[in-house]
């Protein structure tokens, strides 16, 4: 049952913040790796970079004293040899570190991808059913696949392209430094403003595509809806509406789509352009130089005058070159803006879910094997006796105490709400003695399933106390409680696999004998062995090859392979259709008998057979009794039971 | 395929057009702008006054800036149409297909499942839009750039150039290499994506199951082994992918090398042959390492294209078996557009869900339903009771024989009048989201409160319509989550009645409605529309004993027609049933009906 309980807006994480935990979550697995990776980033990027410096290299050394030093061949072909040589070493080495952290990224994403994946799940499992509740499946799922695809683009291509870049962008500046600084406060000026439109362009770009995901959600929401009721739009010649309505969401989506992408389209044309005019800027400025003779100066102190003189002609060529690049790194990081905006709110998400609180236990009471002799004397054993006992420690002088696992469940004046502000249950107060069936009746939201979650612990009560032979639930450790608590709901939530390992699912280490025995108990037997694949059947997509009642029966039969002392029944025949519903009976019964059972049903014929009823209103019991009893008071159940009332 | 799919372009072939011809100029401007940037440079190295120099700044400048200008303005308008073309075109393809499948007919529908075809309308679309968008620029863009770039390089240095016309083949090979490597792999490993995404959708979905029996750790075992599988192979796909990036930097650096190489060698051999116009300038170089980099990233983007054109094409085959998928019900010429009453005949009708099925689901069935009798159907699953009622309204056709309404063939009708006089509630019914209202006006546009008012009480639904606070502007959330199964039947029955139909189905329509209610519903039926034919699927004996003639069915035929007493008396299925729901020697359960049975 699922109440809708107010999720409580968490402050969304800075954008640094949130890179810095990622790269540290990072780190923590794959300290060694990245660290190799940067590094090799980094030499690829100087190496790629330096390309420039040898082009100078080639046309200083060799091609302008051919041209116009008169310089011979002979002369030359030594220098040559060495940039060549030079420029071929450190390719190669490069190409060797490419490959290398190409190599090694692709292996870091996908095993950091399984870490998280894996991460969540853990921590998924130790959440309370409070989340579950308050959190749609599809968005539980959507961090699993949409965020964690996100991340994917972030990691391998986002991260290693953008430190690329500023690699490149650093080695850049070192070599301006070298040269010109005059000249490099040019090409800063120009950087800062390509990187303005960048982060214009870009960061509306992503804005849109987010907004596009959003309408595409809403859109798939749509027709999912429609195509789910498209027999009633026949059946009621509902098509023209049904297309109008379309158009209108369809178009919306098309729009977004439409500015998503033509932003993003423009982006590269934009900042390559602009690298264009920087190129000219700078060249302008550097004839404006040369015409005033301006002085040159680097990092290392003032330089020559800016002249026509080859060498210097040969500066400002280089320097054209390395504006260009300037643009091209860019021009890249521009295009992982998407990206990352996107990464980083998957990444939000996902450390959302890794924070959840997990679910608390503070109990020790733990449920072990034993031996019970003649005369009640209980001790602990090492193997499966068959019976169990709960072992309690006592803190306070250090000893032991046994209590025999009898399945007596009692609550006193429990108080309980989903939200502290509204209770749901008031002052329940019931007795269930070993091997007693009691039911629950009442309407929807009468707090039928409520009591049985508070049993089990998957919420825990306001006020009041629950005890289970005598002790208080609270200190039994949760694992061992639920252990001793068997469960059949409506839902039957089969896995996929076969049928012998969904029962087995019950008690893992369940033998096929055992497995078959508790089918068989379940009256389960039968229909199995007549499928062609026996016990071997794979259930698929939900067991949807198997009817309700066939898969209610499977159920079953997995919880009574767990031969717990207590079950819990809550509305399992309620879907099932008339005829297999006695069938289904017969093995509720078989599985009820001599156990402690709560069982919450719709139809009330399943239910007369109770030791004791519990009708229920609105949180409260309001009547409770055997059926004749209740027959007899001509109350609420009464009117239930003829007929003149009817359970919603 | 292809021309299947351009159907769908229609407004949108102006920007489909206009973004290759944009794409086209910017790529002439962005080749022609290296050649400037040479003559730009060599211009620089032979001025030898600062005058000189000013001057040819400002000429090669100006010109250069002028370039970038039309190229920045050419690009943007591309890329402008580029988008509003592929948005525009996916927008036509998912109109195209939703109004396909209004058309379709229940056994259309049935060939699909809702997901396939959720899926078909999104993501299949977006491929194919990513994939258009791609064709229309890109796909343009590339080879026209490494076509153009070639070009000019020969103009530059031919001996150079031929080094790039050797590379380009070397690193397509490469790339064609890893794609066909690598696709397989991944249609394999979203295989196995998908079912690890489907162990988490178990695990979330009974989570109360796996708490219960203490299967955490189990899970997060099961888990782990799938996602170590899914890593495995989405590991071994992207490492060979990333064989494209080194390879790419390999083929730019040998470029680089052998440029450089063949360079001083040239201008080596020139001075000596005394030809100083055979040198190669400083400006030369430059432009040849940019038309390098050109010609090699776009080897590299239309390798990107490919891949693109890949996935799309298995999405253009869902979409295109979507909307070639054409319905065999249709209105005939002149069709009948007055129902006269609600008499039903079946003559001697089979049926069969596909031509190619074995087993008919209907056979021999001839029956004679009067105008406003009432009639109920009972027989187990299986027996084939919806697919009867399903030919009344023509969901279906007969494969043999023919049905009347109101004397005339059902296929003779215009489907809307038809079917707007035989109300059906289908057995899976389905309530929209938005309020009471909105999902009552389904039957009738322009219904009055009144009018909405009066079908509900008829169908028992006021009196929980109005315990709510907001009454008949209560929000009905999708799927009709949050109301009651037998507040939700009692709905759909409603909007059903809002038709004023001649003929009533209701197929296993008050399964969920406690017995009193039913009794109540079809009291009022009696009473209110007499007129009306009532035709009533149920699984409880009591919701059909009071009925003129029951039918009782048995796999795909007729096994009994006849009233209660006589069925009881002479009917062995009907006696089963009876029994079993009503248990002998208990008065009180028999008193409460189908209601009990143990």
């Amino acid at each position: 049952m699922s109440k809708a309980v107010a999720t409580q807006q968490k402050p969304k994480m800075h954008t640094f913040k949130l890179l810095g935990r990622l790269l540290g979550y990072l780190f923590h697995y794959y300290k060694g790796r990245m660290i190799a990776v940067f590094v090799c980033i980094a030499f690829t990027a100087a190496a790629g970079i330096s390309s420039s410096v040898f082009l100078q290299l080639v046309l200083a050394e060799v091609i302008t004293p051919l041209t116009e030093g008169g310089a011979q061949w002979a002369d030359v072909s030594g220098a040559l040899f060495w940039i060549i040589f030079g420029m071929a070493a450190m390719y190669i080495v490069a190409l060797g570190a490419s490959f290398f952290y190409n190599q090694t990224m692709a292996v870091v994403t996908q095993g950091f991808l399984r870490d998280v994946r894996d991460d969540m799940f853990s921590e998924m499992q130790a959440l309370p059913i409070r989340y579950f509740d308050t959190h749609t499946h599809g968005d539980i799922m959507s961090v699993y696949t949409n965020d964690t695809d996100a991340l994917r683009q972030l990691i391998s291509m986002s991260i290693p392209q953008v430190f690329y870049s500023c690699i490149a962008a650093i080695t850049l500046l070192v070599i301006m430094l070298l040269n010109s600084l005059w000249l490099m406060f040019v090409v800063l000026v120009g950087v800062v403003f390509m990187a303005l439109v960048a982060k214009a362009v870009g960061g509306r770009s992503a804005r849109y595509f987010i907004r596009q995901q959003e309408v595409i959600g809403k859109t798939e929401g749509y027709i999912e809806e429609m195509m789910g009721g498209q027999k009633v739009i026949k059946v009621f010649c509902h098509e023209e509406k049904a297309k109008e309505e379309f158009d209108k969401i369809n178009d919306e989506l098309c729009d977004a789509s439409d500015k998503a992408n033509a932003y993003g389209n423009i982006l590269m044309p934009a900042v390559m352009n602009i690298g264009h005019f920087m190129f000219v800027i700078t060249a302008i400025v550097a004839g404006l130089f040369v015409m005033f003779n301006v002085r040159n100066f680097t990092i290392l102190g003032w330089g020559d005058e800016f002249t026509t003189s080859v060498a210097m002609i040969g500066l400002i060529a280089t320097f054209l070159n390395m504006s260009r690049q300037f643009s091209l790194n860019i021009g890249q990081v521009s295009m992982q803006i998407n990206s990352v905006v996107m990464g980083l709110a998957g990444a939000g998400r996902i450390f959302e879910l890794l924070d959840e609180k997990p679910e608390e236990d503070n109990g020790y009471v733990t449920l072990v094997n034993a031996n019970i002799d003649e005369n009640g004397n209980i001790t602990e054993s090492a193997e499966r006796t068959g019976k169990w006992a709960w072992k309690h420690p006592h803190q306070a002088d250090g000893t032991i105490t046994y209590t025999e696992l009898k399945g007596d469940i009692r609550m006193f004046d429990v108080d309980f709400g989903y939200v502290p502000e509204k209770i749901v249950l008031h002052n329940v107060s019931l007795y269930a003695k070993p091997g007693q069936k009691i039911a629950f009746v009442g309407a929807t939201g009468a707090g039928k399933t409520t009591i049985t979650n508070l049993i089990n612990r998957f919420y825990d009560i306001a006020d009041g106390k629950i005890r289970y032979d005598g002790i208080n639930i609270n200190k039994i450790k949760k694992a061992d409680l639920r252990r001793s608590l068997g469960i059949v709901l409506q839902d039957t939530n089969l896995f996929t696999g076969t049928i012998m390992e969904n029962i087995r699912y019950g008690k893992l280490d369940a033998t096929d004998e055992e497995c078959i025995e508790a089918a068989k108990l379940a009256n389960a037997h039968d229909f199995i062995t007549r499928l062609p694949e026996g016990y071997n059947t794979v259930l698929r997509h939900e067991a949807s090859n198997l009817s309700q009642g066939q898969r209610q029966l499977i159920s079953i039969a997995r919880a009574a392979v767990a031969n717990p002392p207590v079950m819990i029944l809550d509305e399992a025949t309620s879907s099932i259709d008339t005829r297999t519903e006695a069938l289904v009976q017969k093995g509720m019964d078989a599985l009820m008998k001599g156990r402690t059972v709560f069982v919450i049903a719709h139809r009330l014929s399943t239910i007369q057979n109770s030791d004791a009823i519990m009708v229920l209103d609105h949180g409260r019991i309001i009547e409770r009794g055997s059926h004749e009893q209740l027959i007899e008071q001509r109350g609420t159940y009464y009117q239930l039971y003829t007929g003149a009332f009817e359970l919603e | 395929m292809i021309k299947t799919l351009a159907k769908s372009i229609r407004e949108y072939k102006k920007p489909s057009i206009l973004s290759p011809i944009f794409v086209s100029i910017e790529v002439i401007l962005e080749c022609l702008m290296p050649l400037v940037i040479v003559w730009f440079m060599d211009a620089l190295e032979t001025s030898k006054t600062s005058s000189e120099l000013m001057n040819c700044i400002l000429v090669y400048g100006g010109s250069l800036i002028g370039m970038a200008i039309l190229s920045l303005a050419t690009g943007m308008l591309s890329g402008r149409f580029a988008a509003r073309a592929s948005a525009g075109f996916a927008k036509n393809l998912r109109k195209d297909m939703y109004y396909a499948i209004q058309d379709y007919s229940f056994a259309n529908i049935d060939r699909f499942s809702t997901s396939s075809l959720v899926t078909r309308q999104t993501t299949d679309v977006t491929n194919v839009q990513m994939a258009y968008m791609m064709i229309i620029r890109v796909a343009i863009r590339c080879p026209f750039m490494l076509i153009f770039s070639l070009v000019m390089s020969f103009t530059v240095n031919v001996t150079i150039s031929w080094v790039f016309l050797a590379l380009v083949p070397v690193l397509a090979a490469v790339l064609v290499f890893v794609i066909l490597k690598t696709h397989p792999i991944f249609e394999k490993v979203f295989h196995k994506y998908d079912n690890m995404n489907r162990s988490v959708r178990e695990d979330i979905k009974g989570i109360r199951v796996v708490k219960s029996f203490v299967r955490e750790d189990f899970e997060k075992k099961k888990f782990k082994a799938s996602s170590e599988d899914v890593c495995k192979d989405f590991t071994l796909a992207e490492r060979i992918m990333a064989i494209n990036g080194p390879v790419m930097q390999f083929c730019i650096w040998l470029a680089f090398l052998l440029i450089f190489l063949l360079a001083a060698i040239i201008t080596g051999q020139a001075m000596e042959a005394n030809n100083v116009s055979g040198a190669v300038t400083g400006g030369d170089l430059t432009a040849l390492i940019m038309y390098a980099s050109q010609i090699l990233s776009s080897v590299m983007q239309l390798s990107m294209v490919l891949v693109m054109v890949i996935i799309a094409r298995t999405s253009a085959e869902r979409i295109v078996a979507v909307l070639k998928e054409k319905s065999n019900i249709v209105s005939p010429e002149n069709a009948v557009k007055e129902v006269k009453d609600g008499e039903i005949v079946f003559d001697n009708v089979s049926f069969k869900y596909s031509k190619d099925a074995e087993k008919y689901a209907l056979s021999g069935v001839n029956l004679h339903i009067q105008s406003g009798q009432t009639i109920g159907i009972l027989g187990g699953t299986g027996a084939s009771k919806s697919t009867l009622v399903n030919l009344i309204p023509r969901l279906y056709d007969t494969t043999e024989g023919a049905v009347y309404v109101g004397g005339v063939n059902v296929k003779d009708y215009d489907l809307e009048a038809l079917r707007n006089k035989v109300a059906m509630v289908l057995q899976k019914n389905v309530l929209f989201s938005g309020t009471i209202k909105d999902n009552l006006r389904w039957g009738k546009e322009d219904a009055t409160d009144d009018e909405m008012r009066r079908v509900c009480r008829l169908a028992c639904a006021d009196d929980f319509i109005q315990a709510f606070p907001d009454k008949y502007d209560t929000y009905i959330e999708q799927g009709g989550t949050n109301v009651s199964g037998g507040q939700k039947q009692r709905l759909c029955i409603a909007r059903a009645l809002l038709k004023d139909p001649k003929v009533l189905i209701l197929d296993d329509s008050t399964s969920a409605v406690d017995t009193k209610t039913d009794a109540l519903i079809r009291k009022s039926f009696r009473e209110e529309i007499p007129n009306v034919t009532k035709i009533i699927i149920a699984q409880r004996v009591s919701s059909v004993q009071d009925a003129d003639q029951i039918i009782v069915m048995d796999g795909g035929r007729i096994d009994a027609i006849g009233t209660h007493e006589e069925l009881l008396a002479s009917n062995q299925i009907y006696q089963e049933v009876y029994y079993q729901q009503n248990k002998i020697g208990n008065p009180s359960a028999a008193a409460e009906g189908g209601e009990s049975h143990e």
